[in-house]
């Protein structure tokens, strides 16, 4: 650790008026300000093409911003080459040597970096038990399993303990129940070795289990950086509440704003009343955001004066083991999920007319989508 | 499952897949029979005479048979007696009305000089068959050199029906009287340098077209498509010209009166013209040409499927560029180097026009002894002597070449 670390220092990585073009003509990553502290597992989350990956490049050094400047500690690190940066990196493929074994991928960063013969080989074998792979120490990665081969990506940029550790979307080639079990080990090792980890994925349940703060990326700006629960259940737009978590929108027109509630008339007929969150006033168009565990259904004909209440027609239903879906049409919307508990759904039929009913603090008014 | 249940099941399934697939192997077989026949025939067959002319001694059996017979029982101490000469003087005579006398002198005259002279004096001279008990008096006295052993040792060497004689030629050896090998006169000693010499050229081209490949291939895998397609036009663009044009296009660019002279001349570098040409120089650099796109491809294709997140991966570990092309990018081309030297090599030891037309005497390759004495003198059985010894030498590096990619493969893991 360096001494400069005692002196009181906001962020371990600082991106600061960052932007980065390919082409001359159209930015991929858009002024983007991010501090990332000491000890977090920070994940940069977005779509494809969101500017996520680039970012997390010109981090490793890869990539060259093409306007303002990166700190790494105190240090600025635009300039510098990738080998000095002390940064552990993760690839999507592994990127493991596919000429060395095992135990000699796992040595690499050791032995470039002259540590002595000794002092490699109980570190490489600490690093092995880690992973529980000790047996496997002295066989090639093509011989290995997809998951097995991250195991010892992952080993391998730990074993020199960098300051900073990037991952880029290490779990995408794996198969669900793999993918999983490595969300929860990569979580662990974080929480042991209280290392910096900045972590790349487009898939948002993984950065929702693993992350300590989320960057929500789109369209080369940073749409929101929260905790996760936080990003669920307050998201600054519309963006966001539809990237985080399943989401049903209903458009509609702000008829008055009372504080922070305001009245909104729905474009498909009927009032709500919601949270004012990403307005702009009365008379602005807005998109409604409820998440569909915040719904109630009430069967037609039922007395009930919630402030919230809308005729609805059941489209289906989907069981789905723990749950069920009713999918409904509301206010124009024909695909308006609704969560039931499982074997609710049977109460349901198709065509039915029912109510739903959601209170005013689960109905977020939003920038119109 | 266990391994005894697999044991107990294992011959009926393989005897089951095999029945399966014999429809699928002989329609494969019947793909490829064309070109198994052509390869017979054009290939197989050649090289097979090729080795076979190169033990062959069938001459000498064929024109003085009864000589060869009468030889077998001498035991080469002494000269031989009475009943072989007159075998021999049947011989001459019986070859001497069917005119097959100058087969045998040729023979015999490789393997002893002034052969010819002493057997076609003798076919001149020997007017009739000797009286009996005479044939050993009259024929010393047409020629003397029937009075010596060696003459007698070299007809009994020569009977065949194979031998080592060209075999032993190629590498600079002989047999002496007694039938010991021994080092060939140092004015016939000619074909163990020029073997060095055309492994030592072979080597520099090699070494030469690895050195200016490797960048290339290189740029090669590493361009995006567009450029790299336009550049892998102007590596191919030799394969579309004559290996003859492309060759004089050098004697025109390098002779003393040449593009590359005159320009040097111009600029006031040399006062008198290089020696560019008909020379080592010459051959190195025209060869070097030729072969070149040999190396870059086996090369290129082995970068291209080096994924470019090895040089990342090892950058983000702390390598330095320069360590991490050593050990992370080089070791992963080895299979490239190894096929593309190898192409190299054992095309360059196989060259014969282009040392033809801008070497000097000093710089002429093996095959130009073998054309030599295929073309030229009709000696075919040093030709392919010659031919044999340069394809063993071939066969040893392609089975060393073998073992190496397989030890790659075992240890590599270049399937990933």
């Amino acid at each position: 650790m360096e001494a400069g670390m005692v002196t009181p220092t906001p962020a371990l990585v600082r991106f600061s008026g960052i932007q980065k073009t390919y082409d001359g003509e159209h930015l991929v990553v858009k002024n983007l300000d991010l501090d990332i502290r000491k000890g977090e597992f920070i994940t940069l989350l977005g779509p494809s093409g969101s500017g996520k990956t680039t970012t997390l490049m010109m981090l490793a050094g890869f990539e060259v911003p093409t306007h303002g400047e990166i700190y790494l500690g105190e240090r600025p690190i635009k300039n510098m080459p990738p080998h000095k940066r002390d940064i552990g990196m993760v690839f999507q493929n592994y990127a493991l040597f596919p000429h060395l074994t095992i135990a000699e991928n796992i040595a690499f960063p050791l032995s470039v970096r002259g540590t002595s013969k000794a002092d490699v080989q109980e570190r490489v074998a600490a690093a092995l038990r880690m992973i529980k792979m000790e047996t496997m120490a002295h066989r090639r990665p093509g011989q290995l399993s997809g998951g097995q081969q991250q195991r010892v990506a992952l080993a391998r940029a730990l074993v020199f303990n960098p300051q900073l550790v990037l991952m880029d979307e290490p779990l995408g080639a794996l198969d669900k129940r793999l993918r999983e079990q490595m969300q929860l080990e990569i979580k662990q090792l974080h929480e042991q070795m209280g290392i910096t980890i900045v972590y790349v994925t487009h898939d948002q349940s993984e950065a929702l289990t693993m992350s300590d703060r989320i960057a929500v990326f789109n369209d080369g700006i940073v749409q929101q950086i929260d905790r996760p629960d936080a990003l669920y259940e307050h998201p600054v737009n519309s963006f966001v509440a539809h990237f985080i978590g399943e989401n049903n929108v209903l458009a509609g027109t702000v008829e008055a704003v009372d504080k922070d509630h305001c009245r909104v008339a729905l474009a498909g007929g009927g009032v709500v009343t919601a949270r004012a969150v990403n307005i702009s006033g009365a008379g602005a168009s807005t998109s409604l955001s409820v998440r569909p565990e915040r719904i109630a259904i009430v069967p037609d004909g039922s007395s009930g004066d919630g402030p919230n209440r809308l005729p609805a027609k059941v489209q289906n239903t989907i069981y789905l083991g723990d749950h069920a879906l009713a999918v409904l049409e509301v206010a124009g919307n024909a695909e308006f999920m609704v969560k039931l508990q499982p074997g609710a759904h049977h109460d349901l039929t198709h065509g039915e007319s029912v109510f739903i009913t959601f209170r005013p603090e689960d109905c977020l008014a939003l920038d119109p989508v | 499952m266990t391994a005894a249940s697999l044991t107990e099941t294992e011959v009926p399934l393989k005897r089951r897949l095999r029945r399966a697939e014999r429809a699928r192997q002989v329609k494969a077989l019947a793909l490829v029979l064309p070109l198994l026949v052509f390869l017979l025939f054009t290939f197989a067959g050649p090289i097979a005479g090729m080795l076979w002319r190169a033990v062959d001694d069938h001459e000498v059996r064929q024109v003085l048979p009864q000589t060869i017979a009468a030889l077998a029982s001498w035991d080469g101490k002494d000269l031989p007696d009475e009943k072989t000469y007159a075998a021999l003087a049947s011989d001459v005579l019986a070859a001497r009305a069917s005119g097959t006398i100058a087969i045998a002198a040729k023979r015999l005259n490789y393997a002893l000089n002034g052969f010819r002279t002493i057997l076609t004096s003798t076919s001149r001279n020997l007017k009739a068959a000797p009286e009996p008990g005479t044939a050993k008096e009259t024929l010393g006295k047409i020629n003397p050199a029937w009075r010596e052993r060696a003459t007698w040792t070299t007809i009994k060497d020569a009977g065949g029906p194979v031998t080592g004689f060209y075999l032993l030629a190629a590498l600079d050896l002989t047999r002496n009287a007694d039938g010991a090998i021994i080092a060939a006169p140092p004015d016939q000693a000619i074909y163990r340098e020029v073997f060095i010499r055309t492994f030592l050229i072979s080597l520099s081209v090699t070494a030469l077209c690895l050195i200016l490949g490797f960048p290339v291939a290189y740029l090669l895998a590493t361009l995006p498509p567009a450029r790299s397609n336009l550049l892998m036009i102007f590596v191919l663009l030799p394969f579309w010209t004559s290996l003859l044009v492309r060759t004089c296009a050098w004697i025109v660019l390098l002779q003393s009166k040449g593009v590359v002279n005159d320009s040097l001349h111009w600029l006031g570098i040399i006062d008198e013209p290089l020696r560019l040409i008909y020379n080592r120089f010459g051959v190195c650099v025209a060869m070097t040409h030729v072969l070149l796109p040999f190396m870059i491809l086996p090369l290129y294709s082995s970068m291209k499927a080096i994924s470019p997140a090895y040089m990342r991966a090892a950058a983000s570990l702390g390598a330095p560029p320069v360590t991490a092309f050593l050990r992370i990018y080089l070791p992963q081309t080895l299979p490239g180097i190894g096929a593309g030297s190898l192409l190299v090599f054992i095309l360059a030891l196989g060259y014969y026009i282009t040392p033809a037309l801008v070497g000097g005497a000093a710089d002429q390759m093996i095959s130009y002894f073998i054309a030599l004495y295929t073309t030229e003198t009709a000696n075919w059985g040093l030709a392919s002597a010659l031919g044999a010894v340069l394809l063993l030498a071939t066969i040893l590096l392609a089975l060393v070449y073998g073992k190496l990619v397989q030890g790659q493969q075992v240890t590599g893991g270049m399937k990933n």
